[in-house]
């Protein structure tokens, strides 16, 4: 099913007293965009860009206030959260601590009433084909604390999943996991979200994960959208530089530059030559793919140290003109045998460098004069 | 290592010492409440044992007085009592931990303030508003000034309170109704303390004297408490100790029997609502 945002808004009022009122707090800022039907959408963004307050809103535990947010063609805004048959997985899985995993998946099932209320026989059926679905079939008599970080996660997913949700939300659900536990369990929220094709939020603040999992992407900060595209694209294009310095790892290598007669200056250097931009200064940002290492490259750097991490070598150097402390650059491990000497000199990749505007942080496009 | 066994010997001593001394008065009791009446009588010195235990006591205790009309009468009370109380304090409880609503600060605050009051002027208001209602010699009236318990909602709201805020809103989202969250959810893990609240409460009802004192003269609504006065006033110029020993431990073996069955779960909420004296 398809999820529509139209221009959701939600501000928190300030706290204080009297004339030390605070401002309102803007969580999410006029959110505009069509989630299309069974695609998974990671919705990502540093701590405090209003990524739950997206979520709680689409559940319906908060109210919007401006906007409207639709089920295909359903106006579900004025709906309570019973009403609107939304799945969600909290960030701390919100298990029942009393009840075992069977009855935990179960709970839901209890409240339907009606025409949808269901028989025993029934419910056990669905928590069975729940359970089966994130392979916890044999832990159905456990209590949540006796589960491991990864199962109870996966207990919380089939609680979600049982009633059949039109829409799947997931708040952060790997936060808890350790870094191996975490990239299986992605993997498994993918498989499940494939297989059963549901419509699927995830929120992360790990760009990591939202790119590897995710059909769309959506880039947040201070409850404004950013960018949103495909994972790939929005890495490959990034609308303004906090886009592109949110995603990547390492992080993208930003420098003060200028343009002046269609030359890209980084220092004193010319590191480029461009058609169609006006001489102005600007951020440079390079991926660090984005360097090749090169004897007579017309960017120079201080070198600090190679680092091997396995296949590839990553340089770490430093450039007076960079905003990072370190600039780093992923090279193949072949090129960097005859690294001597304290400078380090290389050519960029002219798809791995974006300009930014100084002031705005507005992408600024160029092509490349050959 | 030899020290040490010199260490745990002392403390053993010392701890078997100090359970006779605080089992002896139930020793007494119980040793009393076998002696006959007028061998109890005749003796100027009490004696530590007797060569000669009878029953006829119990036999009294329950002829001179309806000793079994007034345990009947404090089981009602105490079965009523508690009860209420309990679905009482849950719901305040629940309101006060879960729901909002304005001035909800404010209303806890003034009922945390009523734990001030000491009980002793509590009673005397209480007397006249029940007198007044006409509500003496009623079980209305015995029970309804304690269906509600300050520190108790407070005990059980500290507890609510503890149960994660993503349990309801997990709850919400699956359709469930607050009614039904506090049933499913909160009760059920907040079990412990309810069991322990529900103990202490019984053993408060069974022991309560001054109020059913103070709101009943007449015989049909006597509870076990003012019952045993009774005996004692009845024994022929002279109180017939043994028959009111006998029926104390009628009394006290419910009580007892509670304790040993609940046992862990008494000792536990004392150190929990240990704050309450
Ligand atoms: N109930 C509330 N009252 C006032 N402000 C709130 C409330 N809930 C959230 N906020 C504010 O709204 C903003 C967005 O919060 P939100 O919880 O959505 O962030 P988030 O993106 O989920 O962050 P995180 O990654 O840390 O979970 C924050 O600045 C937060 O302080
Ligand atoms: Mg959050």
């Amino acid at each position: 099913m398809k999820i529509i945002l139209s221009h959701l808004t939600k501000t928190f009022p300030g706290r204080g007293r009297g004339n030390k009122k605070k401002e309102d707090v803007t969580a999410v800022n006029d959110f505009t965009f069509e989630i299309p039907d069974g695609k998974l959408v990671g919705l990502l963004g540093p701590s405090g860009c209003g990524k739950s307050t997206t979520l709680n809103l689409i559940c319906g535990l908060q109210k919007p206030t401006e906007g409207q947010i639709f089920f295909d063609e359903e106006d579900v805004t004025p709906l309570t959260p019973q009403k609107r048959g939304v799945g969600m997985v909290f960030q701390n899985y919100a298990l029942y601590p009393h009840l075992n995993v069977e009855q935990n998946i179960r709970f839901p099932l209890e409240n339907l009433k009606g025409e949808d209320k269901l028989s025993k026989e029934q419910m056990r059926a669905r928590v069975e084909e729940a359970a089966g679905l994130v392979q916890i079939g044999d832990l159905l008599d456990r209590k949540p604390a006796e589960l491991s970080g990864g199962q109870q996660q996966r207990v919380a997913i089939a609680r979600a999943l049982v009633k059949l949700p039109r829409v799947l939300l997931l708040d952060e659900p790997l936060s808890n996991l350790d870094a191996r536990l975490r990239l299986q369990t992605r993997e498994e929220i993918r498989r499940i979200q494939k297989k059963t094709a549901i419509t699927t939020i995830f929120v992360t603040h790990d760009q990591d994960e939202a790119m590897s999992i995710s059909d769309l992407i959506v880039v947040m900060k201070d409850g404004l959208v950013q960018q949103i595209g495909k994972p790939q694209e929005v890495y490959d294009n990034p609308a303004n530089l906090f886009v592109a310095k949110f995603l990547g790892t390492p992080p993208i290598n930003v420098f003060d530059g200028r343009v002046e007669n269609g030359s890209l200056f980084i220092g004193e250097e010319v590191v480029l030559k461009l058609k169609n931009v006006s001489d102005q200064p600007v951020h440079v940002g390079v991926r660090p793919e984005g360097f090749v290492l090169s004897e007579n490259g017309s960017f120079t750097c201080r070198l600090s140290r190679p680092e091997v991490m396995g296949r590839d070598v990553s340089i770490v150097s430093t450039h007076t003109a960079s905003q990072n402390p370190v600039v780093r650059s992923i090279v193949d491990a072949e090129c960097c045998e005859h690294l001597s000497g304290d400078t380090v000199r290389f050519m960029l990749k002219p798809q791995k460098v974006f300009l930014f505007n100084q002031t705005t942080g507005e992408r600024i496009p160029f092509e490349i004069e050959r | 290592m030899k020290k040490n066994r010199l260490l745990t010997i002392i403390t053993y001593a010392f701890l078997v010492f100090w359970a006779l001394i605080v089992l002896f008065p139930f020793y007494w009791m119980v040793l009393t409440s076998v002696k006959d009446y007028g061998a109890y009588n005749a003796e100027y010195i009490p004696r530590f044992f007797t060569l000669f235990p009878t029953l006829q006591n119990y036999a009294d205790a329950f002829t001179t007085v309806p000793l079994g009309r007034y345990l009947l009468n404090t089981l009602w009370f105490t079965v009523g009592t508690t009860a209420l109380m309990l679905v009482v304090i849950t719901l305040a409880a629940f309101a006060f931990a879960r729901l909002q609503f304005a001035g909800r600060d404010i209303v806890f605050t003034l009922f945390l303030a009523l734990m001030m009051i000491p009980n002793e002027l509590v009673v005397i208001t209480n007397f006249t508003t029940i007198t007044n209602l006409e509500l003496r010699n009623t079980f209305t009236g015995l029970i309804l000034p304690s269906v509600t318990s300050v520190f108790y909602i407070y005990l059980l709201r500290e507890n609510f309170a503890q149960i994660p805020d993503e349990l309801y809103y997990a709850a919400k989202v699956d359709g469930t109704s607050d009614l039904r969250y506090l049933r499913k959810v909160m009760i059920p893990i907040c079990r412990p303390t309810l069991v322990t609240i529900t103990i202490l409460k019984i053993i408060e009802c069974w022991n309560s004297y001054v109020w059913p004192r103070l709101i009943t003269d007449d015989a049909d609504y006597y509870l076990v408490s003012n019952g045993i006065q009774e005996i004692r006033e009845n024994g022929f110029g002279r109180a017939n100790i043994p028959a009111m020993m006998a029926a104390v431990v009628v009394i006290s073996l419910p009580l007892v029997i509670l304790f040993l069955l609940f046992r862990k779960q008494i000792m536990s909420g004392v150190a929990r609502g240990g704050t309450k004296g």
